[in-house]
Order: structure tokens, then sequence, then C-alpha cells
């Protein structure tokens, strides 16, 4: 009786292995690094930290260079070494008015106290390729200086800046968000994740979803998939230092700085009827809000988050991206990645199973039933 | 830190507060048979969807001292069963075996061993989806809440359904079961051939589904009913007539191979060391 068994074993393996390490170095080259890669990825090695869910950027480089690139990959490396850190504590909330703005624009006013600031931003450039790119010398740039005599070039971006959402609420045009205050955040990697969760778990699992998956989700809900179509209030990116309470001494400490993009998203109104001390009720109209936060500068994950917050806080679940089962199980990459690529593994004993099932249910097949089962022996 | 290239891992890879969560909520779905029990699932080396609940498990209650058989398909051999005992071995260093009667631990992937189990030893399964009701309804709020009513009633009206359009119930793997009257559970997915296994056995049986975030758990002398009607009952696979190509086995689960000749299929235990132990036994003739 013939037989072929295949099995893979250890050796197969470790030559994949081999192989992958072979194909990084087959050609002869100068090992990229990871200066380099902090330095001139630095938006990949902000969405790595994003997705990774681990703010080092040193990591995160580590990360790009052994996944070749692959920046899901290299997300999920570090997730998985974020596996093995303690928990030590957690920092006081960061507060986003002590931003060191490199970036900050709205588009609900024409112009906003303190200014809009363009800083690093591709939105305006024209997509060509540039291919002076191919031959270029060794660089040590120094910051674009403005020709303007009314402009200075030492802005007085280093004093806390008013948020653009603080004057909307002074003008009674937007709610607040509600507060819990003697409740600690939820900890998405340290709880048990029970649906529905409430809004601090749903923002920690949209800030760490994967960029593509948040994208279309909130590019759905923009196309009548949710009817959240925002006006940006405030997108603003920059350098927030992170603190924490001393363990003896109870003052606070600021341990580093994490750079970060943060939307407010203005959406649609809603009514709301408020019952007063004296038991009347009121009806108050007012704007809502959609808030996104990631690590690293990255707009437009940061928008398609505050979407996504906003379709979530809805109360009614009449569309999909307003389903927190629906959004928040199914955007993390790290997941994702890794259930469909398990469809590689072995199924066969599970499969004998199914064909377990189809034979027979072929053999007792009712009569009228016979044309099915000549289409299935095609 | 980037100039530690001589990074050491944790044994067993997570740190210790994590461990202690696991074994928590380890010990509470001991404590209640059958139920799905939440747990803050961590990222591992190994691809979500690849054995990581199981794994987790593995990782939380082994010790320097632990014998581990890790298997998948039945198979020691198979690519993730070797991959997943290379993690444990590099960051524990313990002792592994294929001997199903050696080992204290045995972590498994779709089976259960052809050979019995002792009170002795731990049974871990690796599940990618743990929700028996998701076949019927969609939403965890949903399913939670029917689980807790045991509101069952959807179930066995697939099941109804089932007999009425096709004959027979049509679930393969996966055979869904009722653990001390009380819980259904997806049974991992083993085959149905290896359901009434866990009806009141000697060892206890963990289930871990990480990427799914929980885990249950059938402790020891529990009793299993895979969900039947009465006119319609449960059936195993059916194997008659057939033998392993290797050891000439005529109970054990066997994977069928489509080869050239033999009228065109053969077949093989799917339990690997059942197989290989049984050849020897037949060669000696006891």
């Amino acid at each position: 009786m013939g037989y072929i068994g295949v099995k893979g074993g250890k050796d197969a393996i470790t030559n994949s292995e081999k192989t992958v390490d072979y194909y990084r170095k087959k050609n002869k080259d100068k090992p990229v690094e990871l200066e380099q890669i902090k330095n001139q990825m630095r938006l990949a090695v902000d969405k790595v930290m994003s997705e990774g869910s681990l703010y080092c950027p040193e990591i995160a480089a580590l990360a790009v260079k052994q996944a070749e690139g692959d920046l899901l990959e290299a997300s999920y490396l570090v997730r998985a070494f974020r596996s093995t850190l303690p928990r030590v504590g957690y920092s006081i909330g960061v507060k986003s008015d002590e931003m060191f703005i490199i970036r900050r624009i709205s588009s609900s006013f024409q112009d906003i106290p303190g200014g809009q600031i363009l800083g690093p931003s591709r939105d305006y450039s024209l997509r060509l390729l540039d291919f002076k790119l191919i031959n270029e010398e060794k660089f040590n740039a120094d910051p674009p200086r403005i020709e303007n005599e009314n402009i200075s070039n030492e802005p007085d971006i280093f004093k806390p800046m008013e948020k653009v959402i603080d004057y909307l609420r002074k003008e009674s045009l937007l709610e607040y968000p509600v507060r819990n205050n003697n409740k600690k955040p939820y900890d998405i990697t340290r709880d048990q994740v029970n649906m529905p969760l409430e809004r601090s778990a749903r923002l920690q699992r949209l800030t760490r979803g994967e960029e593509g998956a948040i994208l279309a989700f909130g590019y759905a809900s923009m196309r009548g998939w949710g009817s959240v179509h925002p006006t940006l209030a405030e997108v603003r990116v920059g350098y927030m230092p992170v603190k924490i309470r001393h363990p003896h001494w109870n003052f606070e400490v600021t341990i580093g700085r994490i750079t970060a993009t943060e939307v407010d998203s203005i959406c649609s109104f809603k009514k709301d009827t408020v019952v007063s001390e004296s038991g009347e009720k009121e009806i108050k109209y007012n704007f809502t809000l959609g808030y996104g936060f990631v690590f690293g500068h990255n707009d437009k994950k940061a928008i398609a988050m505050s979407i996504l917050d906003r379709t979530l806080s809805e109360k009614e679940n009449n569309s999909p991206v307003k389903d927190q089962e629906f959004v928040l199980y199914h955007i993390d990459g790290i997941e994702s990645q890794g259930f469909i690529s398990h469809l590689k593994l072995p199924h066969y004993v599970t499969f004998q199973s199914a064909m377990d099932r189809l034979r027979s249910m072929k053999k007792n097949v009712f009569h009228e039933d016979k044309e099915l089962i000549a289409s299935y022996d095609e | 830190m980037m100039n530690k290239t001589d990074y050491q891992y944790n044994f067993a890879f997570l740190d210790e507060n994590t461990k202690r969560e696991i074994r928590r909520c380890i010990i509470k779905a001991v404590c209640i048979p059958g139920f799905q029990v939440p747990f803050a699932s961590r990222e591992l080396p190994i691809f979500f969807g690849w054995g990581t609940g199981g794994l987790q498990i593995t990782l939380s209650v082994i010790g320097k001292e632990t014998v581990l058989k890790v298997i998948d398909q039945g198979d020691d051999d198979s690519v993730n069963a070797v991959n997943l005992k290379r993690l444990i071995i590099s960051t524990t260093n313990i002792k592994t075996t294929e001997d199903t009667k050696e080992a204290d631990i045995i972590q498994s992937r779709h089976r259960i061993t052809e050979d019995s189990l002792t009170e002795e030893q731990i049974y871990i399964f690796q599940v990618p989806l743990p929700e028996p009701l998701r076949k019927v309804e969609p939403k965890e709020i949903e399913t939670r809440r029917m689980h807790g009513e045991k509101d069952y009633g959807k179930m066995y009206v697939k099941l109804y359904e089932d007999i009425l359009h096709h004959g027979e119930i049509t679930i393969g793997a996966d055979y869904p079961a009722l653990v001390n009257e009380r819980y259904i559970i997806a049974t991992s997915p083993i085959p149905r051939w290896d359901v009434p296994r866990l009806n009141l056995s000697e060892n206890l049986f963990l289930f871990g589904a990480g990427r799914e975030r929980k885990i249950y758990a059938v402790p020891p002398y529990t009793k299993v009913e895979p969900l039947s009607l009465e006119d319609y009952p449960f059936r195993k696979e059916d194997f008659s007539g057939k033998e392993c190509g290797i050891c000439g086995s005529r109970d054990s689960y066997l994977n069928e191979l489509p080869s050239e000749d033999d009228n065109g299929k053969s077949y093989v235990c799917s339990d690997s060391f059942y197989c290989r132990t049984n050849k020897l036994k037949s060669k000696d003739g006891t």
C-alpha cells in the first residue's frame, strides 16, 4: 500500500528561515543601520510604534529592519516583544495643550487663535517622483527659514495653545465628554475584553488598529454607511511630555516625550433632553465630537479614528460601522493577519471530518435532490 | 538598550504577572466547567490563530520539571507542533517527549491522542473559535446572554434544520457539546471521533483561544454530551472497512491520502505516536 507522509519538521523550518535571511543578504551590500531607519523612515517607524502599541523608535526601527520593510510584520514583532514587559505603572494623562506643536491646522475656521502651522506635510505637494533622490549627497539640513519680516522665525509655539474645541464649548455649541473622574481608564492589554466596551477601551482598540482597516471603516462611514462626515476642528502634531507620579514623593516627574497626532472632529448635532434640578425638562442641541490620537505623525489614521470614535458612540446601531463588535474585533492588524495566515496550517483532520459528512449526506440523499448530487459530482 | 544584543527573555517568555493572571482565569474556568472565561490575551511570537491560546496556557502552567508533548493533527512532527515546541524550549529548556504516557502536559491542535490519559496529565487545546453559538448568532453580546440564560433553542433549531434539508446533522469537526448539563462548548475543533473522549475523562482538559481571548475547561470526571436529537443520535466518522497503511490499525482516526495507486487513496493514522507504537507491537506479535 502506497504511502507518502508529508511532514515539515524541524529542518524544513530552519532552512526556510535561512532562506529568508539569504534573501535579505544575497546582494553584496552594506547593512541598513537602525539610525538610518529611525531618521529617514520616520513615518514607517511611527506606524510600527502605533500598531505595535509600544513607543520606542529604536525597537520599531529594529523591527522594520528585521521584517524587510513589511510594516505589519514589524508591528507584530513589536507587539510580541511588548508581551515580555511587565506593566510597572501608568502615566498621568497627557495633556495636548502641553504639546510642543510642529503642525496644527483647522478646517472649521479661517483663522484660529495661535494660528495655523502646516509644518511637515505632504498635503499640497505634487506626487511627482523625485529622481534627484537617486543620487543624494550626504546631508545635514537646517530647518527652513521664512523670508518675511512680519513673521518671526522663533514662533511662540512653546506656550500652551488653546484648542479650537475649547472655543466651541465656550460658545455652548459642543457637547462635553462624559467624565468618569474617579474611574481608572480601561487597559485593554491587561483587562478582560468584554463587549460592549467603554469609550476609553474603544479608543485604545482604535489607536492600535491597522491603518488600512481604520481608513476603510472611516471611509465607509463617510460614504453613507454611518453618516458621519465631520469637519475637522483641529489636527495637531507635536511632542508631548509624558509624566508619572513619583512613587515615593508623589510629585509629577517627566520621564520622556512622545510624538503624537491628535484630531478633534466636529460631527453632526444631536438633541439631548436634560432634566434640571427643579425637574424641568430642557432640550439641548449640540455638535458632537469625535476624537483621534495616534503615536507618531499620521494625520489620516487619526482623522479616520476620530470618525470611528463618533460612529461607535452613537446609540442606535443601524450600520456596520456603528457596531462595536464589527469594527473593534476586525481592525487589529496583528489579529487579522494571524488568523488569515492560519489557513496555511494543515487542516487534514477537520477536512477528513467534513468529507465524512458530505459522503454520508450523498449516500442518504432524498430522491428529489438527485439533480443537486449530479452537480456535486461534476 | 540598543547595544543589548544578548537580550534575555523571561522563563516561558511571558512576565510573571501575566502568567499569574492567566492561571487565575484557568482556575475560574475549572470551577465553572464549560464557561468561557474572558482573559487579556497577549501577543506572542507565534501568529494569532496558530495556537496562541493553548500556548499561553502552557506557558503559564509550565514548570522547570514539566515534560511536554505538542501535536498538530495528531502528529508530533507537524510543522506547527515543531514550531511551538521550538519557542517553548528556547525560553524554558524543558524536556519534550513524543510518548503520550510520559507527558505531563500535552498541547494539541485538532486531536486527542488515541492512547488514554490519566489524572496526572493536563491536556491543552488550541481553539480558533471558542463560541459554539457563533454558527447561529454573530454577536458576542447576544451569545453571552444565551449562555447566561441557557437559551440554546437556536442551536437545536439548527440541528433540526440540518436534518430537514440534508437528512442528517452536517457539523463535522468542532461538534458542539453540553458540559456538566449547563454550558455548550466548541470542541476545539477536534473530529467527532474524539468528542466522546471528553466525557468523564480522568484528565483535565483546558481550552485556550488567544485571538478571541477566552479560556474554558472540562475538569476530570465531568459529563460531556454531544448535542443530538432523540431520533438522530450523534455519530462518529465512519472508517469501517478501512485500515492504516502503516500499522494496520482499524480503530484509530485515519487521514485519507489521495494516491496514484490503491484505488486512488490510502489511509494512515492521524496519531503519529500511536501509529509507531502500534506497528512495533504488531511486529513483536504482542
